[in-house]
């Protein structure tokens, strides 16, 4: 099984189920090859702890290629690891030197509870879509895709914003726990297209009170979830909930 | 020929059935739809978009999937973009001609019918996205844009950057959230479906088993919705994502719905190398780079300088070289054939030399030269041309080349990416008829999960056309034709004895695997699978091999049942377990899809028989044998009956199929 020469040192966070306490074991993972994904070392390790007659560590992961969104893990403090712009399953052991030491946790938040070891509950990013994060179009309804020319520039703008994977790095690396950037991701791609004029104001209100009633924390504009996360989702996009938010309070008739 | 399977395509001429038939289709009222309930697994493009629709339309859905969002499902990572017969460019594309191309690409093995009303809806599709805010790539002038994929001559595709297949589900899953926040929908997430119920031979449930708390959980409906996608995983390395398995349809079929053309398997020629063991996964790149990257083997054998170092003259453009009017646009089972024959012959690259050259180097001088005419820089030189040239292709392909560059270390803005075929999707799936009923009443299976509309080979950018025809405008009609008969069937209590029944055997299951206690885990089996299903039924199948392939599988079946080693509980968490079931069922599928190949004696598509090929090297299809799909019944422990569906052309004209 052996590729590679890399030697680690892995403490990772054990928690049996949401109702007992968790706590971080070291493990020493050997022959490590720095061609490998940092989920395939987790492979490598759970394989061998299989064999040992441990139970292998339970973390989320799915499409393996940066987009599902569900890997999760918080590396040496920060949510996917020290790389810029990646997911976790995008991150190569040739960014950790032979002899690391790295520590491995679960997303932290009180909004999203621990299910077991590395894996979480991020439901509450579903509620907070379901609130509001959409166009009320039913099937059928459309008129021609081409009958509503879009700006090259809104358009682009909206792509970028709509690149989030909702994988809840933000969360994670913020220290408040707030989900700012993913809520205002998704309220300034509609804001910034024509089809969601409608629904403007009703969407930013919703959303936001959906975020708070799900125990997110505030946002204090430390930047840290744009800097962690793996799309690159801009910090504009916060501001611009936040003008969409106050222009809707402000337009309230409630 | 018997036929025990009515495919129930409606009369009349082939651009009148649709609309004739949806327009007589029987319908139920509203106030009837608000007492039937419509379970859907899985959540993808065809999952989500039939849950919203339905949902929308007044069912009472319910709605599951085994990730921890219905965001996550795997037509999450579909790349390249989205066909649809629009003819937005004005270049000679319509209905017939989307519909032509999908049967010559599918090399003649799908139904007509089917096909055409795939082309038929595929422009609504298109709105539906843009209605839903769906961020589509634009022109200057606010339009929408297209671009060419494999296997057709105009420019049909419309895409979102590298992420079609997210924004496109992004847009069905609000779509679906919203169904939930109405209260239309129940969603249950971190769930996997272990069994169909049947009562009096209809679909009437499920049993679903709670991955959180390990509870297994009956749930009624009317009728049950599988949009569970394809089962490439069962070659252990795939372009699916690790959750993706065929345990849904699996159920569905053991519990009497026909398995049809299991052997139909894309293996896409545009993927990342593998690089060693450990390897979970294999990444595409997608086929939208073959629209400007040129594809190459030194011309010489066994020829280990690197690839910038070999010279023009000493390249092979085999592609360009064999297939000249679609040239590196070919279908992409030619493609991915084309590099295995290099690869084997002794031509191919990098240290594994199981690999070919993706090169842009020609691109980005290319595009450089234009953007130096658009800057009226007349005498610039070669490294501006090339800064130029590289910004252009940054902006179509950026994230496309940091993944590579990310997953191999190597930068492909210097050197020609290397590429190698890999397993992409099953054009094989449950066979349904025309409403997209399995021939178990009430019992539905669409997008990926189904066989129906590609044929032997799926061209590139219809997979998500597809998935969400089906959702969007298929179902939502054709499942009228079913429900209106059931208006007086109430609620059937989940006591039932076919709940029990089928709650017990599924219990049982779990604890037979849980009570091995053997010596490998099911990551290892799986693997073993992988590797026998790859070498014997993969690019390239023959008789002696298949042959050997269904004997090593029986015995890696017996293995498997008597030394899995499945640690943890079954009232926990505990995805170890849940990868056994599905490990164990693509055990079962894999023996199939052997018989199946060794069944099909011709080529077609991406099932390649090795005996049976033209002088030069392509498929050579025997339509007067087998010009019929293959449903397999599923008669008990590795024996299976075959029901054939006769394929009849009354539009399009069969021939050899000929992209050169």
């Amino acid at each position: 099984m052996s590729e590679g020469n890399m030697n680690l040192t892995l403490k990772v966070w054990r928690q049996k189920n949401k109702k007992v306490n968790g706590k971080l074991e070291t493990y020493q993972v050997a022959g490590i090859s720095e061609d490998m994904s940092f989920l395939e070392m987790f492979d490598v390790l759970n394989e061998r702890l299989v064999s040992e007659g441990t139970e292998p560590i339970a973390f989320d992961h799915d499409c393996r290629e940066g987009i599902c969104g569900m890997c999760s893990m918080y590396i040496n403090g920060q949510p996917h690891g020290p790389l810029q712009g990646v997911t976790t399953c995008q991150l190569h052991m040739r960014s950790f030197k032979d002899g690391d030491t790295i520590v491995v946790e679960p997303w932290r938040a009180v909004a999203f509870p621990v299910i077991k070891d590395l894996v979480v509950d991020r439901s509450s990013f579903d509620r907070i879509i379901a609130s509001g994060g959409f166009i009320s179009v039913n099937t059928g309804n459309a008129q021609d895709g081409n009958s509503l020319p879009i700006p090259k520039d809104d358009a682009d703008k909206a792509f970028m914003a709509a690149a989030c994977i909702g994988c809840g790095a933000c969360v994670s690396a913020c220290k408040n726990a707030s989900a700012m950037l993913f809520v205002s991701a998704k309220v300034s791609q509609l804001a910034l297209l024509p089809q969601g004029q409608p629904e403007r104001q009703d969407r930013a209100m919703k959303m936001v009170a959906q975020m708070d009633a799900e125990g997110f924390g505030t946002c204090t504009n430390t930047g840290a979830c744009a800097a962690e996360c793996p799309k690159e989702i801009s910090l504009e996009n916060i501001a611009r909930l936040n003008r969409e938010y106050l222009g809707a309070s402000l337009g309230s008739t409630n | 020929m018997s036929n025990k399977l009515d495919a129930k395509i409606p009369e009349g001429p082939i651009a009148d059935k649709w609309t004739k038939y949806r327009s007589t289709v029987p319908l139920v009222n509203p106030a009837n739809k608000r007492s039937l309930e419509i379970i859907v697994v899985g959540t993808g493009l065809a999952g989500a978009s039939a849950a919203a629709t339905l949902a929308e339309m007044g069912y009472k859905v319910k709605a599951f999937c085994f990730q921890d969002s219905p965001r996550r499902a795997h037509s999450i990572a579909a790349q390249g973009g989205i066909n649809a017969a629009k003819n937005y460019q004005n270049d000679g594309d319509s209905v017939y001609r989307l519909f032509y191309d999908t049967i010559k690409g599918g090399d003649y093995r799908s139904r007509e019918g089917n096909v055409h009303r795939l082309a038929e809806v595929s422009g609504s599709i298109i709105d539906q996205c843009v209605a839903q805010g769906v961020p589509f790539a634009r022109e200057y002038g606010g339009l929408l844009s297209n671009r060419s994929f494999g296997g057709t001559q105009v420019q049909r595709t419309f895409y979102a950057a590298g992420q079609t297949g997210q924004q496109l589900l992004l847009g069905a899953y609000s779509g679906l959230e919203r169904q939930v926040g109405i209260g239309n929908v129940t969603m249950y997430t971190r769930h996997e479906m272990l069994d169909v119920v049947t009562i009096d031979g209809k679909a009437r449930g499920i049993i679903a088993k709670n991955l959180v708390t390990g509870e297994l959980e009956r749930h009624f409906g009317h009728s049950v919705l599988l949009c569970t996608g394809g089962y490439g995983n069962v070659f252990y390395l795939s372009t699916n994502a690790m959750g993706s398995n065929v345990t849904a349809a699996w159920k569905a079929h053991k519990k009497g719905a026909n398995f049809a053309n299991p052997c139909y398997t894309q293996i896409h020629p545009t993927c990342i190398p593998v690089s060693g063991d450990h390897q979970s996964k294999l990444t595409l790149m997608s086929e939208s780079l073959r629209n400007d990257g040129r594809i190459w083997v030194p011309k010489k054998q066994n020829d280990t300088r690197l690839g910038n170092d070999i010279p023009e003259e000493e390249r092979d453009y085999y592609l360009e070289r064999r297939y000249p009017a679609f040239g590196n646009l070919v279908p992409r089972d030619i493609a991915s054939r084309a590099a295995k024959e290099r690869c084997d012959a002794g031509y191919g690259v990098g240290a594994s030399k199981m690999a070919v050259y993706l090169d842009y180097a020609y691109a980005i001088e290319r595009y450089g030269k234009i953007e130096a005419n658009k800057k009226n820089m007349h005498n610039a030189s070669k490294e501006e041309i090339s800064e130029m040239g590289k910004a252009v292709v940054k902006e179509k392909y950026g994230n496309l080349f940091d993944m590579y560059k990310q997953i191999t270390g190597e930068d492909p803005y210097e050197l020609p990416m290397r590429i190698y075929p890999a397993v992409h999707y099953t054009m094989g799936g449950l066979w349904v008829d025309y409403n997209l009923m399995t021939n178990v009443p009430g019992l539905y299976a669409l997008g990926e999960a189904n066989f129906s509309d590609h044929g032997a080979n799926r061209l590139g950018a219809s997979a998500l056309m597809q998935g969400l025809a089906d959702g969007y405008f298929v179902i939502p009609y054709t499942i009228g034709s079913y429900l209106s008969s059931e208006i007086r069937t109430k609620a059937i209590s989940t006591d039932h004895p076919a709940f029990v029944e089928a709650e017990k055997a599924v219990q049982d299951r779990i604890s037979k695997l849980l009570n091995i206690k053997g010596k490998q885990s099911p990551e290892s089996f799986h693997k073993r699978l992988g590797k026998i299903m790859w070498d014997k039924c993969g690019m390239a199948r023959s008789e002696k091999g298949l042959k050997e392939a269904i004997a090593e599988i029986q015995a890696l079946k017996n293995e498997f049942w008597s030394d899995v080693r499945i640690l943890g509980d079954a009232d926990e968490f505990n995805p170890e377990l849940d990868k056994a079931g599905r490990v164990a069922d693509f055990i079962e599928l894999g023996e199939l899809m052997c018989v199946d190949a060794l069944n099909r004696n011709e080529s077609c598509g991406g099932h390649f028989r090795e005996e049976f090929q033209t002088e030069e090297g392509e498929a050579l299809r025997d339509d007067e044998n087998y010009m019929y799909v293959a449903a397999w019944e599923y008669e008990g422990e590795s024996k299976w009956n075959l029901n054939p569906e006769p394929l009849i052309y009354e539009n399009i004209k069969i021939a050899q199929r000929s992209y050169k």
